[in-house]
């Protein structure tokens, strides 16, 4: 491959902002080499390549960085046009898919965290919020989807089913650490299909962490938790 | 061609204030409405459900929110007067220092403005962080988008009204000339744009709605920290 389109990721196996990124390149059919850093002793490498985040993922394509993991799907879609599209063609579409995704990003993701990092009362406000988010998802997917069954099988994953999967492709690690069961197929039926359609899919299966792992991530960030709260 | 623009706004939301410059920059013919949030219509309700805030796109009866998708809606249906540039590099570079303007920027000055004491003083510090990278971006251009407005400078240009506004109700300096010449000079030149400046809303009634803010704020937090545990 000619030194001039090398893709390099540089993320770490926990994080799935880079996993985003690595299920995108997949779908694209996209090689590129993984350079996996080390996040409590930055690389100067990731320093230079992200100096105003110091984070990952960072896209390297043709010796220029990008950051931000949606940045760099939006990237990827646009410079990639052959293979599946990430983003619907359509303005009016193209606009729904941003807008839900901003939701899960803003509104879903940072309660989640929130329930993984909080206890007692503030984890109970905390576990009550990404329900009503979560109520307000399935209301929103049922206008997305129109009815139609969003059919995912690892090839024609979008920018949404991407940002949806980095966060809840682990629900049941999710559901073992913290004792609470977010993707409820009575509760919200067209999400918990959709979840487990993409959680199915072999790109996603290729790509893991296996649950195991995924497990081990949660009660690490559990115990900081509960050990900082302690102190 | 029958097409239909409405934009639901209110008179000071700066986000909604983007998009009012969007759509004047492209020549787009739009029906502004104007809503009272304290009061919202059931339209805007039934237009965003989710968030119940302005702006709101409502174009040939379908409805767009949020701010940052509306304007790349209109930058994909509206080709002319681009507010993104064309190379994917480009735009992802665009992209990001919208992210960091609004996620970092926006909520350091707003902080730094809202809070007080210690809170007050690490938003300062925060704030003349994240503005030194946007000084070091400003570097050789006149705006973020180049020789002309563009998707970065419409999105931080609340700054170039709402920052002196706050400046002078804290009596601190958040922007100041001397560290941030370059931003400083690209404030003057955003806020003399005309398309700019014939839309900023009433300096004065700014200054009550903020101070008013202001003022609930720090009742809040001395009736709050007042009370015990």
């Amino acid at each position: 491959m000619a030194e001039e389109n090398k893709v390099k990721l540089h993320g770490v196996w926990a994080s799935p902002y880079v996993k985003r990124v690595e299920i995108a390149l997949k779908i694209k059919g996209i090689p590129y080499e993984f350079a996996e850093e080390d996040l409590v002793n930055k690389s100067q490498l990731l320093l230079q390549y992200n100096p105003v985040h110091k984070k990952v993922p960072v896209l390297i394509h043709n010796g220029k960085p990008i950051c931000e993991s949606l940045v760099i799907l939006e990237y990827i879609d646009e410079t990639w046009k052959n293979g599946p599209l990430l983003l619907p063609q359509d303005p009016y579409k193209r606009a729904k898919v941003h807008f839900w995704t901003s939701f899960v990003e803003k509104e879903l993701l940072e309660n989640v965290h929130l329930v993984v990092r909080s206890e007692g009362g503030e984890q109970e406000k905390a576990i009550k919020v990404v329900f009503e988010k979560l109520k307000l998802l399935e209301e929103g997917l049922k206008d997305l989807f129109q009815g139609e069954t969003h059919h995912i099988d690892g090839e024609n994953m979008g920018i949404l089913d991407i940002v949806l999967c980095s966060l809840f492709g682990a629900h049941k690690a999710q559901e073992e650490v913290l004792g609470v069961k977010f993707i409820d197929p009575e509760k919200f039926p067209l999400l918990s299909s959709w979840v487990t359609a993409f959680i199915e899919a072999a790109v996603v299966k290729e790509l893991g962490p296996p649950h195991e792992k995924l497990v081990a991530v949660y009660q690490f960030l559990r115990q900081k938790t509960l050990q900082a709260s302690a102190a | 061609m029958g097409e239909e623009v409405k934009l639901f706004r209110s008179w000071s939301s700066p986000f909604a204030l983007r998009i009012v410059w969007a759509l004047e920059i492209k020549g787009i013919e739009y029906e502004a409405v104007f809503e009272d949030l304290s009061n919202k219509s059931p339209l805007l309700l039934q237009y965003n459900p989710v968030h119940k805030k302005v702006p709101i796109l409502v174009h040939n009866g379908r409805p767009i929110a949020e701010s940052f998708v509306i304007l790349e809606y209109i930058d994909e249906t509206w080709k002319q007067v681009p507010l993104l540039p064309k190379d994917p590099y480009e735009r992802a570079m665009a992209r990001f220092w919208a992210k960091f303007c609004e996620d970092k920027v926006l909520t350091s000055i707003w902080s730094a403005f809202i809070k007080q004491g210690k809170e007050q003083e690490e938003a300062l510090v925060a704030a003349a962080e994240n503005l030194k990278f946007l000084e070091k971006e400003m570097k050789g251009k006149k705006f973020f988008g180049g020789e002309r407005i563009g998707y970065v400078d419409l999105v931080l240009g609340w700054l170039a009204n709402l920052v002196s506004i706050f400046e002078e109700i804290i009596g601190l300096k958040i922007v100041d000339e001397e560290k941030f010449p370059l931003l400083y000079s690209w404030m003057q030149d955003f806020a003399e744009a005309p398309i700019i400046r014939d839309n900023w809303p009433p300096r004065d009634k700014m200054i009550v709605k903020f101070q008013a803010l202001l003022d609930a704020a720090i009742a809040s937090s001395s009736s709050s920290s007042s009370s015990s545990k």
